[in-house]
């Protein structure tokens, strides 16, 4: 009897030592499917998902606390992409293509508050203090932080217009 | 590895046998339209970055000048079509299905036709390096005038990056009704010979290959005539079939080879350009003229006398149609090109632009029956495709939203030519969900790549607001030390 406890006891000693070992060596930093997740979303940190940027909502998707549908600017393309990530069917009834829209200042109601210059994720707001601020429209993602905060409400959020490099034929109506 | 084309021995599959109604306008001469009141000349007349415009409103300018220049490496450049004032910079409706306007220059004619000064041509342009040729007809603004207006010089410089052996002068001009590219060969044959020598010059290769439909037996005759002095061209008549025309098809019907898929004919060591690009390329640099006008077919069952017209660039359609007559009959649509890729126009106001071929005014029984039904997969659709794809199997799969697969059935080959639309017995707009789903992709690949540029902008960001608050340490520390100093 004495020599099976001691075994036992000498294997246990042995593989708990290995996996102890295995886990020091092959320590993963966070979650890696956080870091896909997080790939796959936008990164304009623009907390439209009501998370206060893209890691923790990645996190939360991660966890599965937030649905694959978090993200109103990825509209139905990410939601089926995330789907596809972590192996879950999902309903894209509820879920709205985004119109894709820009920021726009209206230049004599801007007195030059730089409050919206401090708050663009991408930098796509030119300008300085007193001094009229721009939108740079390509790098816009329409997030909506410069909107919220502007004093004089001079911002307004135009829809981005088709032009002749972007526009494409509308899918056909079909039959029943 | 080339061997010299063969007729008949190279075989391409699918395609069709359309009702090809060249009669309408194939007799009638190539005829000048008169000046409108006003040319509208958008700056974005090719494939690649639009021009920027360099005149001012109010300025006098004259026949050749030059009034926007190109901008990047695939652009072209943009020349007055006649003397006269711009009388506005602005935005007009764009030659496109959109409706949607583009940056457009307005030129009141003054009737003059006076040209500008610089057009000056070369005496003998064979004298000039493929260098010089090249820059001659970047600066000409010349682009494929076949329909696709891809910058011409573009292609001539393909010679800097692939080994290429052969020439093929496209004038197959398979597209029904039109017949510009057919009275070009005839009337100026020896134009557009000069030209093909120019371009093959420049390319740097003597085989040359010019290939004409059989429907165009006059045109034909015409280039064979043209050539007997010239043993390094060689004219091939082609079986009447849609889409011969097409590039790919064109070359494989030639020489036997494919081009591979989402590759260029250059990679087989074939360039092909149109036979109107080869008389512009003639008139450029012979003549010094800039790309400002081209031969456009008006055409249709509803025009009351179908012409051939010679057309400075900007004139809106309507001046064609009322020169041709007006309406026989009301159009039940108006289509810019050949009815099977040609696009529904906008409105009458539209230009003419550098790759409108064909204005046609088509009546309610020259169109397709119109009632779709459900696909009883009979796979005419697949006899029919010269691509040799599977077009109901990729539009089940783009019905469905399966955007992806549709892309692994290949529909990135598939080259538009709208002949599976044209044989399918239940009347499915095919060619529309192909071109949807084209665009559906091409937006987001657009959006990908927003997506990455946001990224990157977003950590820049954050690198440079982590700089800001580390210098601001850096000086409130600074500072402190300073009036540690002094209190000591």
């Amino acid at each position: 009897m004495w020599v099976a406890i001691l075994i036992i006891t000498a294997l246990g000693i042995v593989m708990g030592w290995l996996l102890g070992f295995a886990a020091h060596l092959f320590a993963v930093e966070g979650n890696p499917l956080q870091e896909e997740i997080e790939t796959l979303l936008p990164g304009s940190q623009c907390g439209q998902c009501g998370y206060p940027g893209c890691t923790p909502a990645a996190a939360a998707v991660a966890s599965g606390q937030a649905p694959v549908t978090l993200c109103p600017p990825g509209g139905r393309a990410l939601a089926e992409s995330l789907a596809q990530k972590l192996g879950v069917t999902i309903d894209l009834a509820g879920v709205t293509e985004p119109i894709a829209r820009v920021a726009y200042i209206h230049e004599p109601l801007c007195v030059g508050c730089t409050k919206c210059f401090k708050r663009c994720p991408t930098d796509a707001i030119i300008g300085g203090p007193k001094q009229i601020h721009a939108v740079f429209a390509d790098a816009c993602t329409g997030c909506e932080n410069c909107f919220t905060v502007c004093p004089t409400e001079c911002i307004e959020m135009r829809p981005l217009q088709a032009t002749l490099q972007t526009w494409y034929w509308p899918r056909p109506s079909e039959v029943a | 590895m080339f061997r010299r084309p063969t007729i008949g021995r190279f075989r391409i599959r699918g395609g069709i046998h359309p009702n090809d109604c060249k009669a309408l306008s194939a007799a009638q001469p190539i005829e000048n339209l008169p000046l409108p009141p006003l040319l509208h000349i958008p700056l974005q007349q090719h494939i690649g970055a639009a021009a920027e415009a360099i005149v001012k409103r109010g300025q006098s300018v004259r026949k050749g000048e030059l009034l926007a220049r190109d901008q990047g490496a695939i652009s072209a450049p943009v020349h007055a079509p006649t003397s006269g004032r711009i009388v506005g910079i602005g935005s007009y409706p764009a030659h496109h299905v959109s409706g949607l306007s583009v940056r457009t220059v307005t030129l009141q004619p003054d009737g003059y036709d006076e040209w500008h000064d610089a057009c000056e041509g070369v005496d003998d342009p064979f004298a000039l390096t493929p260098d010089e040729i090249a820059t001659r007809v970047a600066a000409a603004g010349i682009v494929g005038m076949g329909g696709a207006t891809f910058p011409a010089a573009v292609k001539l410089n393909l010679r800097k990056r692939y080994t290429l052996q052969q020439l093929v002068i496209n004038g197959a001009e398979c597209e029904p009704y039109l017949t510009c590219d057919d009275r070009l060969m005839r009337e100026r044959a020896a134009a557009v010979r000069d030209g093909v020598l120019l371009i093959a010059q420049a390319l740097g290769v003597s085989a040359i290959t010019i290939a004409i439909e059989n429907n165009k037996p006059e045109a034909l005759q015409a280039m064979r005539e043209a050539i007997t002095t010239t043993p390094s061209i060689q004219v091939v008549g082609l079986p009447t079939r849609y889409p011969m025309g097409s590039e790919k098809h064109l070359v494989q019907m030639l020489t036997g080879y494919e081009t591979p898929a989402r590759g260029l004919t250059a990679d087989i060591g074939v360039v092909v350009h149109n036979v109107a690009t080869a008389a512009a390329v003639y008139d450029a640099l012979r003549h010094g003229r800039p790309l400002i006008s081209r031969l456009v077919t008006v055409s249709g069952g509803a025009i009351a006398q179908p012409r051939n017209l010679h057309v400075p660039i900007g004139t809106p359609i309507s001046a064609l149609i009322t020169y041709c007559g007006g309406y026989r009959s009301p159009p039940a649509q108006l289509i810019s090109g050949g009815p099977m890729m040609g696009q529904p126009v906008a409105t009458l106001q539209v230009p003419v632009i550098k790759g409108s071929n064909g204005v046609l005014a088509l009546t309610a029984d020259e169109l397709p029956q119109r009632r779709e039904m459900p696909c009883i997969r009979c796979a005419s659709c697949v006899t029919a495709c010269p691509c040799g794809l599977l077009p109901l199997t990729m539009v089940a799969h783009i019905r469905a939203g399966n955007l992806d697969s549709a892309v692994t059935y290949g529909l990135p080959d598939c080259i538009s030519c709208g002949s599976c639309a044209y044989v399918c017995p239940s009347h499915i707009p095919l060619v529309h969900y192909f071109n949807y789903a084209k665009g559906e992709l091409a937006a987001r690949q657009r959006a990908q790549h927003k997506q990455g540029e946001t990224k990157r902008l977003a950590a820049a960001r954050r690198v440079r607001i982590a700089a800001i608050q580390q210098a601001k340490r850096e000086q409130m520390a600074r500072r402190k030390a300073a009036t540690a100093e002094r209190s000591a």
